[in-house]
């Protein structure tokens, strides 16, 4: 893929990300400039966060970018294509649109929702189900459970799932985002935002989202974008914006507590976490003990973890309980952490829960590591050697 | 006098009841299905196009055709025009329009701008999101301006008669001419069932219409606010 960073995972070959770029766009409401000479460019596959003030122009930015708002002058290119060169309506259907109030048709079912734009778009039938399964399951949304449904069933972030899926659907290389996830109380928004950026790993889309929290725009963003009255004030990655912000407005909108914000820019899978010491259920007693002494396994606390069959994790059984098998009932009560989760959000989730380690678990919900508040706590030198290098 | 009176009453031959029966929902029928067309369009294109002075208008027209007396609007189109059914059905066609002029132009202004914003936003065409989105929404209360439109026309129609087109007027005025009771009620109640009779039809088509996600639910496992469903800004009874 032309333009893409050569950053973390490697993007599938065969998902679909377009760069963007804005050249001198302005929107005028009468003497208002709601956007006044707005020049970035969003490379594919990333993440762009619009931040500022109510009313500093990011909704009329992001609005321009799908012609739902034509701008008063400049241009804006996808892939370098203007975007005024086709028909509004056929534009709209490559680039996915996200708002807070999400939208849902109501009178049309959440696997109708979920088909929308594949339907616009014209794609055969036998395509469209099994792309709106994929999708429900992809957002956290069993088909079997929640295809049938009518939004009004659904919970605010399950509706904002169903609003993401549905966003998603056509394979759009560019997704925009109008504070999808502030109508939802917090936790729901801290799942989300953790479940959004799983997903992007999965399916890295350009992205631009728009945002007036910065601890949420720190963590999701692979670039900031601070707006003022219309105007771009600083372009950086999260690191650099917490390390140096480009004026006295940036600080004060970044915040005195500029230090902790940067636990929101490692994530768990950038530090060398101990692989979990998992034990299947029904695992031969002696063979655990063998592992132990040859040191492939390596007990926390003299304690191993039990998983089911598919990986999940069970509960903590000391090593000495062990008789001749494996035996566990779920029973684990310390958090489960995502790759993707924040140390912030971790070191969070860890002291809510009181307790002084979290497992890791992968996206199909295996124990993959542990991770503990010390650990976590030397996570606190990274963002520096990030903001360093950037 | 009897229900038997009625019933011959009802079946005399020089009254014809059952022929004016026939006339009455026909004419009824012709109205409704007139009104129902006009007042669709129009509210549909007042919501679309229209601006305050439009809503400022509609409003108006609508609670005047609501509040002149139905009498004196038959005896204005008579007076206008001329005896006979074309200007009775005028006259009904006039009354029918308001209940579903406005409703279906409150209907369309209360779509969600979330939901019309999101559907734009996927790629809809702006006839799109007329045709799949605030149509489909309005339907419901559309519905309910049509069945409030439809009872005030079948009891209205009796009026028809007063202006020679006939319909069950013509055996309530007979019954009034010559204080014949049987011959009253031989008018009076059928148009009564009628009436009652065309709510309840049109309220289960108004239910069967209402797409499910819209139904109000009886056991929700909801936790998130109804935005979308508007309220109806009339009760179902005139
Ligand atoms: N349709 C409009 N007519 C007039 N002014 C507008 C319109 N839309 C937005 N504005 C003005 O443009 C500015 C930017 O608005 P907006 O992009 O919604 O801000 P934000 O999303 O950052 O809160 C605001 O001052 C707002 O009042
Ligand atoms: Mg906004």
């Amino acid at each position: 893929m032309p333009g893409t960073p050569a950053t973390d995972a490697p993007p599938p070959g065969d998902v679909r990300a377009g760069t963007l770029e804005l050249r001198g766009v302005t929107k005028r409401y009468g003497p208002t400039l709601a956007v006044d000479d707005l020049s970035l460019t969003v490379p594919a596959g990333k993440v762009c966060v619009l931040i500022g003030p109510s009313g500093c122009g990011k909704t009329t930015a992001l609005r321009m970018i799908n012609r739902l708002i034509e701008p008063t002058a400049g241009e804006i290119l996808i892939d370098g294509t203007d975007v005024r060169r086709r028909p509004a309506a056929r534009l709209r259907r490559e680039i996915g649109y996200v708002i807070q109030q999400v939208g849902l048709l109501p009178h049309l079912t959440v696997a109708q929702n979920v088909a929308t734009v594949p339907r616009l778009l014209g794609w055969a039938k036998a395509r469209v189900g099994p792309r709106v399964d994929e999708l429900l399951a992809l957002v956290g949304l069993p088909p079997g459970d929640y295809a049938r449904r009518y939004p009004a069933e659904l919970s605010g972030g399950q509706q904002q799932r169903v609003g993401l899926a549905r966003a998603l659907a056509g394979d759009p290389p560019l997704m925009l985002m109008d504070e999808p996830f502030s109508a939802v109380d917090p936790i729901t928004r801290e799942r989300l935002q953790t479940d959004f950026l799983r997903l992007h790993r999965a399916v890295p889309k350009t992205v631009v989202f728009v945002s007036h929290d910065i601890d949420e725009a720190v963590k999701m963003a692979d670039v900031i974008a601070v707006m003022r009255a219309g105007r771009l004030v600083q372009f950086a990655p999260p690191a650099e914006l917490l390390a140096d912000p480009a004026d006295e407005f940036v600080a004060d909108f970044v915040g005195a507590d500029r230090a902790l914000k940067g636990l929101a820019l490692t994530r768990l899978e950038d530090l060398d976490l101990p692989p979990a010491p998992t034990v299947r259920r029904g695992e031969a007693g002696g063979d655990v003990r063998d592992r132990v002494a040859s040191g492939t396994l390596v007990p926390i606390g003299g304690a191993v973890l039990a998983t089911g069959d598919d990986g999940h994790p069970l509960r903590w059984v000391p090593v000495a309980a062990i008789g001749d098998r494996v035996e566990a009932t779920p029973g684990r009560t310390e958090p489960l952490l995502s790759p993707v989760t924040t140390l912030r959000d971790a070191l969070s989730a860890l002291f809510e829960a009181g307790a002084s380690h979290g497992v890791v678990v992968d996206g199909a919900g295996r124990a993959v590591a542990v991770a503990d508040v010390a650990t976590i706590g030397g996570g606190l030198a990274a963002p520096a050697e990030k903001a360093g290098d950037a | 006098m009897s229900p038997h009176d009625v019933w011959e009453a009802f079946n005399d031959p020089n009254l014809d009841g059952p022929g004016q029966l026939a006339t009455h929902v026909r004419l009824s029928l012709i109205a409704l299905a007139a009104a129902t067309a006009a007042g669709v369009a129009l509210g549909v294109a007042a919501a679309k196009l229209g601006g305050r002075w439009t809503a400022f208008m509609v409003v108006s027209v609508s609670n005047l055709g609501r509040t002149v007396p139905t009498f004196a609007l038959m005896a204005l189109v008579v007076a206008l025009t001329s005896i006979g059914e074309r200007p009775a059905l005028a006259g009904l066609v006039l009354l029918g329009i308001p209940p579903v002029l406005l409703n279906a132009y409150t209907a369309v202004r209360g779509v969600d701008p979330a939901v019309t914003d999101a559907a734009r936003g996927m790629g809809f065409t702006r006839l799109g999101v007329l045709t799949r989105v605030e149509i489909p929404l309005s339907l419901p209360l559309v519905f309910a301006g049509i069945r409030i439109s439809a009872i005030q026309i079948v009891a209205t129609a009796v009026l028809a008669a007063a202006v020679g087109a006939g319909g069950l007027g013509v055996l309530i005025l007979a019954g009034l001419a010559n204080s014949d009771d049987a011959v009253l009620l031989a008018g009076a109640v059928p148009t009564a069932l009628l009436a009652v009779g065309t709510g309840l039809v049109l309220g289960l088509a108004q239910w069967l219409l209402t797409p499910r996600g819209l139904r109000p639910r009886t056991t929700s496992h909801t936790l998130a606010p109804h935005r979308t469903a508007p309220r109806p800004p009339e009760k179902d009874t005139p």
